[in-house]
């Protein structure tokens, strides 16, 4: 590198401004590492959220601003890895885009390497992997100021120079850091790369330091790994030295203290043997009692809303097919997903909290020694409880598992942990048949009942997990090792861009689909057209002989051996849609009207006295517990279906979730409905 | 003496890690290379998996993981 660096900045700004090319940046770095406080820094609101094609993670690009005149940089914000050689799904797509192997993502002209000044060792070790790929690179020293403050004192320039590339302290709220990186990124920029990364051959390195290098492994050919001789953990512990050398060269420690650090300290709590799962307890309990109160509050309103816009709609435009598709079936189905936003909002916000806090580790290792009973990864705990609010957000969770195998079994029993959505079933169902009755005096059984639908639900979780790692997704197990990073203050920049993102990705996804099945419903039910006034008994011969109302019908065979009619079984089909309507299917297939504020209560009535052409009762106590054993367990409800889809990126898993949760339900139902009746309940 | 077996709070350096696999290869990954300084920090509530701080920061791992991996005591 001959010229002067002003020289260099001012040529890479020449070129760009003339070629109106963006620069292409990326921010790779170590899990925990500060990457997204980075990017947030850098890019500010100027992010867009995308989709890696063909697999789920999201890739989340923005805009940096160089300068007056020059178009602004684009910035990729690429998932965390600890080294090139992959291993998880998330790391083989960082992988991907910086050796410019991602088809739809150009390799980028500089990466921007965070690293964590507080744990510079391991962090330089993708470094090293990186430059011996060619990609130009730029250190971002990261958590400068905690380095500082926990008595580490960094030479930056001497750390500079063993490394061969320029090492620029950030701290985020300081803008002269950020203007001193986009110097180095200019700068850079202007470098002839390493070469192009060609797997066949070695590289020449560049500066003095890289020449310096012991070793010349290339970055893929660690390829000796599990081939029976271990050459390359002698290449692998010859980096660390080099980093070692270069790390003890520019860094000086203080002299070792008894002294707990604040993580250390918190953790003595957080994961003591006792205080620690009892803690978990009280967050968890704290995480749902919030989600089903606090929730309910703007998920009632979002409802009335919902409902007021119906009634605005039929009552503004003129009367016919379009307004009732739009005033019964787009608009609630549209609600139907819209209602669980809140719910969404404040899950995710907790998570999102929680993760970056650094306490979901805690929780994983915490849990992972019983989550192995199951056959799963102490990741999947929390995605698995975020299930009992909405398996929306939980399945979207599972992201931090990295074995796809365990991921995809923690995907598939998430929907049996009883959601919200349940809860009005149960309820309908316990106030029409076990209501007031006690149980060793104290304990109600509809309590009672309840809590034995939940534990059913984990049961058979528990169950098919196990056998779904023992049969389809039966594969070597991954590796544990898991970081626990330091305790941190989440930063509420960073934890809005998150919250943003995500519930973003929700509504969209989730929207279209259900928008598109909420339309095939209320054609369903709308179709054959019978007209006539407008009156209940209309509404009611409406569904009754509709397409959804033949349909009951058809399948009344299948469903009498579980105690249902087929009125009951028109509410079955629309509530695989979401399973709350079966509560709206209900009341009009029952002739209640749908405007009683105290609905349920008429419901209750028409449930209770609905008879049989013989006349015997429809429903019995039996009949409404067989339908609560159906809804435990049957996938209802397209939200999942949707996210299901995304996460895994094919229709396989979604259908397959789908028939098996079927069979399960239909079968529990049976065994539970025949099964009473030998035992002489009817 | 392997990690799985060595008492809590005892500085030890690591000598080898076993195996020729993922978790080897992630082991190593992470810094748990032959001189690296490792002390086990504490056990989960039912005994795995076990808290190792390796160098500058803690990691999580099962018992069967830390039974790879080799090490000896610092003599002070």
């Amino acid at each position: 590198m001959t010229s002067l660096p002003e020289q260099a900045i001012y040529d890479t700004r020449t070129e760009l401004h003339a070629a109106q090319k963006p620069l292409i940046l990326a921010i790779a770095g170590n899990p925990n590492a500060g990457k997204t406080s980075l990017f947030n820094a850098l890019t500010g609101l100027r992010q867009k959220v995308a989709n890696y094609p063909g697999v789920t993670v999201e890739r989340k690009e923005g805009l940096w601003s160089l300068g007056r005149d020059l178009p602004a940089a684009r910035v990729i914000d690429l998932p965390g890895l600890y080294s090139l050689q992959a291993t998880s799904v998330d790391e083989q797509i960082a992988r991907d885009v910086l050796l410019g192997q991602n088809r739809n993502t150009p390799r980028p002209d500089v990466v921007l390497v965070a690293i964590d000044a507080t744990n510079l060792v391991r962090n330089l070790y993708l470094l090293t992997e990186l430059m011996e790929t060619g990609c130009r690179l730029v250190v971002a020293l990261t958590m400068f100021d905690l380095a500082n403050r926990g008595k580490l004192k960094i030479d930056v320039d001497t750390l500079s120079e063993g490394l061969g590339v320029p090492v620029i302290p950030v701290v985020a709220r300081q803008p002269d850091s950020i203007d001193r990186l986009r110097e180095a990124v200019l700068r850079v920029a202007a470098e002839n790369s390493g070469g192009e990364f060609d797997g066949a051959t070695a590289f020449q390195v560049g500066t003095k330091s890289r020449r310096d290098l012991a070793f010349t492994q290339r970055v893929v050919s660690l390829g000796s790994v599990g081939k029976g001789n271990e050459r390359w953990k002698t290449s692998l512990t010859e980096r660390y030295r080099w980093i070692e050398n270069i790390v003890n060269a520019s860094v000086q420690m203080a002299p070792y203290t008894k002294q707990r650090s604040t993580t250390e300290r918190i953790d003595s709590v957080i994961t003591h043997k006792v205080a620690g799962p009892a803690i978990l307890t009280l967050i968890m309990m704290f995480v749902f009692q919030t989600i089903f109160s606090w929730a309910s509050v703007p998920m009632n309103l979002i409802d009335k809303f919902f409902a007021f816009l119906a009634d605005a709609t039929r009552g503004h435009l003129p009367q016919g097919m379009l307004t009732d598709l739009i005033a019964s079936g787009i608009i609630p189905g549209v609600g139907g997903v819209l209602m669980f936003l809140p719910q969404i909002v404040l899950l995710f916000l907790f998570i999102t909290i929680l993760e970056d806090s650094g306490y979901m580790a805690r929780a994983a290792f915490l849990m992972d020694r019983v989550m192995r009973v199951a056959g799963l990864h102490g990741k999947a705990f929390v995605p698995l409880l975020s299930s009992f609010a909405c398996a929306v957000p939980g399945i979207m969770a599972t992201r931090t598992i990295e074995n796809p195998k365990d991921r995809l079994t923690t995907i598939m029993i998430a929907p049996f942990m009883s959601c919200s959505a349940r809860l009005p079933i149960y309820t309908l169902m316990i106030a029409a048949f076990f209501s007031g009755q006690r149980v060793m005096g104290f304990i109600s059984l509809g309590t009672l009942i309840i809590l034995l639908m939940y534990m059913l639900g984990v049961a058979i979780a528990v169950i098919v997990g196990w056998i779904l790692k023992h049969t389809f997704f039966k594969g070597p197990s991954t590796p544990f090792v898991m970081e626990l990073p330091p305790y941190r203050v989440p930063q509420l920049g960073n934890v809005f861009h998150s919250l943003l993102s995500r519930v973003g990705i929700f509504l969209q996804r989730a929207g279209t689909v259900i928008l598109a099945i909420s339309i095939l419903l209320w054609a369903l039910i709308a179709f054959p057209r019978f007209g006539g006034p407008a009156t209940a008994q209309q509404r009611t011969f409406q569904v009754e002989n509709s397409y959804a109302g033949r349909l009951g019908r058809v399948i009344e065979p299948v469903i009498q051996p579980l105690g249902f009619d087929w009125k009951i079984g028109i509410g079955l089909i629309s509530s695989f849609a979401a399973r709350e309507t079966v509560i709206s299917t209900l009341s009009i297939v029952y002739n209640v009207s749908e405007d009683t504020d105290g609905g349920s209560n008429s419901l209750i009535d028409g449930i209770r006295h609905a008879k049989r052409s013989d006349g015997s009762p429809v429903w019995t106590p039996l009949v409404a517990l067989s339908l609560m054993v159906f809804f435990v367990l049957a996938c209802q409800c397209m939200s999942t279906v949707a996210v299901v889809r995304r996460e895994t990126n094919s229709w396989r898993w979604p259908l397959f979730m789908i028939c098996y949760m079927l069979v399960l339900a239909y079968v529990s139902s049976l065994a539970t409905f025949q099964g009473g009746r030998l035992l002489g309940f009817s | 003496m392997t990690l799985d077996t060595t008492p809590f709070g005892v500085r030890a350096r690591v000598v080898s890690v076993a195996g020729d696999g993922s978790t080897a290869l992630r082991l190593m990954q992470m810094g748990v290379v032959p001189g690296a300084e490792v002390s086990v920090v504490k056990s989960a509530p039912l005994g795995d998996p076990i808290q190792v701080r390796v160098r500058d920061y803690d990691l999580a791992l099962r018992r069967t993981e830390a039974q790879t991996i080799t090490v000896a005591f610092d003599k002070e």
